[in-house]
């Protein structure tokens, strides 16, 4: 057993885990952060797509342990139940990016990171950024259109929700709630 | 039936955003794996190894005392409660169906079928226990080809059956009297032409993986599965093992796409069961994504021998088809019906008199074949419109002006095909113009003679593809006839609650069709009640007790009929109440927008919500009147829905590469009216991406000895954003007579007609090199093959 601790989502979780566990297992089936899915076995489809330490990993290609230390956002942690919508999340409804919705946690995360690393993408560089991440229902056109759409409103909002000041600002480890499961 | 006619205001035809967003990308989100019960069990299964072995020897002891491990038994231990899986559709007399236990016995024929089970604390213990089940095999011979599984001496599947074919369907016009005999056609024809086409098999990878919890220890064995027909897998759990229908529950919560793929009864929903069953403790199995390639079934997989008499004006005189399809090595729900439904779409939009279909369906040591979006219809078209594009090349004539010369002109409608059917409306040369208009057809063609006199390396292709399907499946009557083992009927229910909220129950079974949107906006309008006033349930037999699920496009087309009957069942019943509230006769009053007035009579009425409540409290009411506003309604329907379409793509192919690129693609679908534009067109986009994934990236391969090769998404190229095109995408609007909205229903629309507008326009961007065909998928190396062998005067791929 490893001995772990980690901010996921605001909150610091210290935990024992077997060192093989992969993250994804860890935040599913010991923190209950289900909006995460795996959806394969090969690191190809992009469903468990997380922020780590503010870049987008998939997460059943990180051991639990390698995260010790580190900062994890999930879908879950983009907004709070009642709380404003990320942008990027606010996008997907608007323009109708997703149907059946397994790959939309990982599709709205890799786009976060996108749009953090490039403000102002061209559809080219949309499509090229979220290549890691498999969707079987939309042909993509409206991921590309929510993708931009978001972009535009990040470009002329202020952040104003806690979830996109959050982003800005990661939150500290000692200053956040303390958790042990 | 006529249909209704929108009304200010009406919330059908509007963008409404989605209902079911708010959970899913927020991820709150009811996957079955996201389902934990106290108590529950992992389950993890041992799959063979080998395409078709004798098991003589199993000892799953070993395994039970690995740490975490609580149980392990093979196919013999549960032998007695496990039930064998059942094919709904036997489509002759005499269909070869063969057992099909859910836990192999004593007998592998695919690799991948599940031969034992472990049941531990969580799942990683699970996994680590089978690898203990010691387990041998004696490899009996395999066979993978359909042509050589027909072979006098080929190895058989299933050695008691004696023969490798389970049916032979023949559907002949000269015999059903809807048309001539082909034969005469052949022999009178100025130009026949033969063309081999093969529909490699797919698979339908939907995202999320299947995953099914069972749990016994109520009143009712519940199960929750990542289907897309509860209620058909509840019955068959119910007569295929035995246990009482009512005792048993199922639940389809959310459930992470399907495409067909989910349109089964699965052994590994039987092995829970069983595993439940035997364990007294709730169990979950959720398969990784290489157990889903190997195991969950493909789809096509059809060798079709296409031949097309024509006179030299262009004009089609008889076509025939012998089809080959690969049922893999069992039969699943609807394994032999899936070329079946394909035997009505062949002759597709043109007015062909002479017509002879025959289907031989063959078992292979394979995963089985079962629906996968459209099932029968894209392999039909892709064939009728790939020989079309063959005989205007023949006859030196455009595409277009071949499909004008045969098609069912507009003002011809109802039509009755040499199939059989009865389309009931359409508009090819509407639909078609438009799509000739968006794409700039003739400036395109142009460009393509430009590089075809400059010899330039990248040569562009025009892909035309005319298409129309059968959607609404299906009449019970037709169904029967066809010896399908279930009616084609739908039911919806209205309950209207005290405060005038309403909650709708459907038989369908959405898996991101987005139901719960489209079907509010339908009630919204039918009831006159706020779109945020309704919510709907489907999906658990216990709240939905009665439906026949979701596929080929039936919810809205089949299940929207019976939710409009419904609807209105429950205006009628509210009638006497509103008379009663406003002291008038109920002939009196007329509804309208959700109130009822008197007629002639400007003012306030009486609305749902008044009568609700006033039934709720019942303290004054009339005499007789039954104190519910609440109804339900089934519908049959009697004619299937025909949408339509016209899809245009055009292609830049690299000579001296191989490598395809869409320039453009249009689309312009005709699905009758429509409920939720938005839907609609994102439906369109899906539909397109996975009819250009078998064109262009997708194929399952094995090898040899039956190994599948393309087991994972490293090798099974499912396409990414950064691997299609943008769409334009524009409708038609011809509203389906039969139906009260007028919807004819858009799920499969892209699909089938996608993939031959594709093909076809990468064989006419490379027909000045000699080439005729190039076998899908169209990867940059069969192209350059195909061009290679063209060139050298040698076989064509």
């Amino acid at each position: 057993m490893t001995k772990i601790s980690m901010t996921v989502d605001g909150v610091r979780y210290d935990d024992d885990v077997e060192p093989r566990t992969l993250l994804v297992h860890h935040l599913r089936e010991r923190l209950g952060k289900i909006g995460t899915v795996v959806g394969c076995d090969t690191s190809n489809c992009g469903s468990c797509t997380v922020l780590l330490a503010g870049k987008s990993v998939k997460s059943c290609t990180v051991l639990a342990a390698q995260a010790d230390g580190m900062d994890v956002t999930t879908v879950e942690g983009l907004s709070t139940p009642g709380g404003a919508l990320h942008p990027v999340q606010q996008s997907f409804h608007e323009t109708h990016a997703l149907q059946c919705g397994f790959c939309t946690p990982g599709m709205i995360m890799a786009a976060v990171d996108l749009l953090n690393e490039n403000p102002d993408p061209s559809d080219e560089e949309i499509r090229e950024g979220l290549e890691g991440n498999l969707c079987r229902c939309t042909g993509y056109q409206n991921i590309v259109r929510a993708v931009q759409h978001a972009a535009s409103t990040m470009r002329t909002d202020v952040p104003t929700t806690p979830e996109t000041a959050q982003q800005s600002q990661p939150a500290q480890p000692g200053a956040s709630q303390e958790v042990t499961t | 039936m006529t249909v209704t006619e929108p009304h200010a205001g009406a919330e059908v035809g509007r963008d409404r955003r989605r209902k079911e967003d708010a959970r899913l990308i927020t991820g709150r989100t009811l996957w079955t794996e996201n389902i934990s019960l106290p108590g529950m069990l992992h389950l993890a299964i041992l799959r063979s190894p080998m395409a078709h072995a004798r098991i003589t020897h199993v000892d799953v002891a070993p395994a039970r005392h690995l740490p975490g491990a609580i149980d392990a038994f093979s196919g013999q231990d549960i032998a007695d409660i496990q039930g064998t899986l059942a094919c709904a559709w036997p489509v002759t007399e005499d269909t070869v169906v063969p057992d099909y236990p859910p836990l192999a016995v004593d007998e592998v024929r695919h690799t991948g079928e599940p031969v034992a089970v472990v049941a531990a604390r969580d799942r990683a213990s699970a996994l680590d226990a089978l690898e203990a089940i010691e387990i041998d095999y004696e490899p009996l011979p395999v066979v993978l080809d359909m042509e050589a599984a027909l072979a006098d001496d080929a190895p058989l599947v299933h050695e008691a059956k004696g023969t490798n074919k389970s049916y032979t369907w023949i559907f002949d016009s000269a015999e059903a009297g809807t048309g001539e005999s082909v034969t005469h056609a052949e022999s009178e024809a100025e130009l026949v032409i033969n063309r081999r086409y093969v529909q490699q098999r797919l698979i339908p990878a939907f995202m999320e993986p299947r995953g099914v919890v069972v749990d016994p220890t109520g009143e009712q064995i519940t199960m929750w599965s990542a289907t897309q027909i509860p209620h058909i897998l509840r019955l068959m759990l119910a007569m295929c093992t035995g246990v009482a229908e009512h005792k048993i529950r199922v639940i389809a919560p959310d459930v992470g796409g399907g495409f067909g793929g989910k349109l089964q009864i699965t052994p590994e929903e039987f092995i829970a069961f069983a595993a439940a069953r035997r364990l007294g403790r709730p169990v979950k199995y959720v398969e990784s994504r290489s157990e889903s390639m190997l195991s969950a079934h493909h789809g096509r997989d059809q060798i079709q021998d296409i031949t097309l008499s024509a006179r030299r004006d262009g004009t089609v005189t008889g076509l025939s088809v012998k089809l080959l399809a690969n049922m893999g090595a069992y039969l699943g729900i609807v394994t032999p019906g899936v070329p079946i439904l394909g035997a009505f779409m062949f002759n597709a939009i043109y007015k062909i008199p002479a017509y002879r279909f025959e289907c031989s369906g063959v078992f292979t040591n394979t995963t089985k074949t079962d629906a996968y979006r459209g099932a029968g219809r894209p392999e039909a078209t892709y064939a009728i419109e790939r020989i079309m594009d063959e005989l205007a090349n023949e006859l030196g004539m455009d595409p277009i002006e071949v499909r004008r010369r045969n098609w069912i002109n507009h003002d011809e409608f109802p039509f009755s095909t040499v199939a059989g059917l009865t389309y009931d409306s359409g508009n090819y040369e509407a639909a078609t113009d438009k799509a000739l208009g968006l794409l700039g057809y003739d400036e395109l063609r142009r460009e393509q003679q430009q590089r075809r006199d400059s010899g330039d390396p990248v040569q562009l292709g025009i892909g035309v593809s005319t298409y129309t399907e059968m959607c609404g499946l299906a009449p019970s009557r037709i169904l029967g006839q066809l010896r399908y083992g279930a009616g084609g009927w739908e039911n919806a229910a209205v309950r209207m609650l005290p405060t005038g909220k309403v909650e709708v129950v459907t038989g369908t079974s959405p898996h991101g069709q987005g139901h719960e949107t489209a079907w509010s906006q339908i009630v919204a309008d039918q009831l006159g009640v706020p779109f945020e006033d309704v919510e709907v349930l489907h999906g658990d037999t216990r709240t939905s007790h009665k439906g026949l699920d979701t596929y080929g496009s039936r919810s809205l087309a089949v299940g929207g009929i019976a939710l409009v009957q419904a609807c209105q069942k429950v205006v009628d019943k509210a009638r006497p109440i509103a008379a009663h509230l406003l002291e008038c006769d109920p002939a009196d009053l007329e509804f309208a927008e959700g109130q009822y007035r008197i007629k002639g009579t400007p003012g306030t009425g009486k609305t749902l919500a008044d009568c609700a409540l006033a039934v709720f409290t019942s303290h004054e009411m009339p005499d007789g009147v039954e104190p519910t506003l609440d109804a339900d309604a089934t519908f049959d329907p009697d004619n299937f829905s025909f949408p339509h379409g016209t899809h245009l793509c055009a292609a830049e192919v690299d000579t001296e590469t191989g490598h395809v690129r869409i320039r453009k693609y249009v689309a312009v679908d005709d699905v009758g009216r429509v409920v939720n534009p938005m839907i609609v067109e994102g439906q369109v986009h899906g539909g397109i991406a996975q009819g250009m994934a078998q064109a262009l990236f997708e194929g399952a391969v094995y090898d040899a000895d039956g190994n599948l090769l393309t087991g994972t998404f490293v090798d099974y190229t499912v396409p990414s954003s950064a691997d299609l095109p943008e769409f334009v995408t524009d409708r038609t609007e011809t509203p389906a007579p039969g139906h009260p909205l007028g919807a004819k229903g858009v799920g499969e629309a892209g699909t089938i007609a996608s993939t031959p507008a594709v093909v076809n326009a990468v064989v006419d961007a490379l027909r000045p090199l000699g080439v005729s065909d190039v076998q899908m998928p169209c990867t940059p190396e069969r192209v350059w093959q195909a061009i290679r062998s063209a060139t050298d005067g040698g076989e064509r791929s």
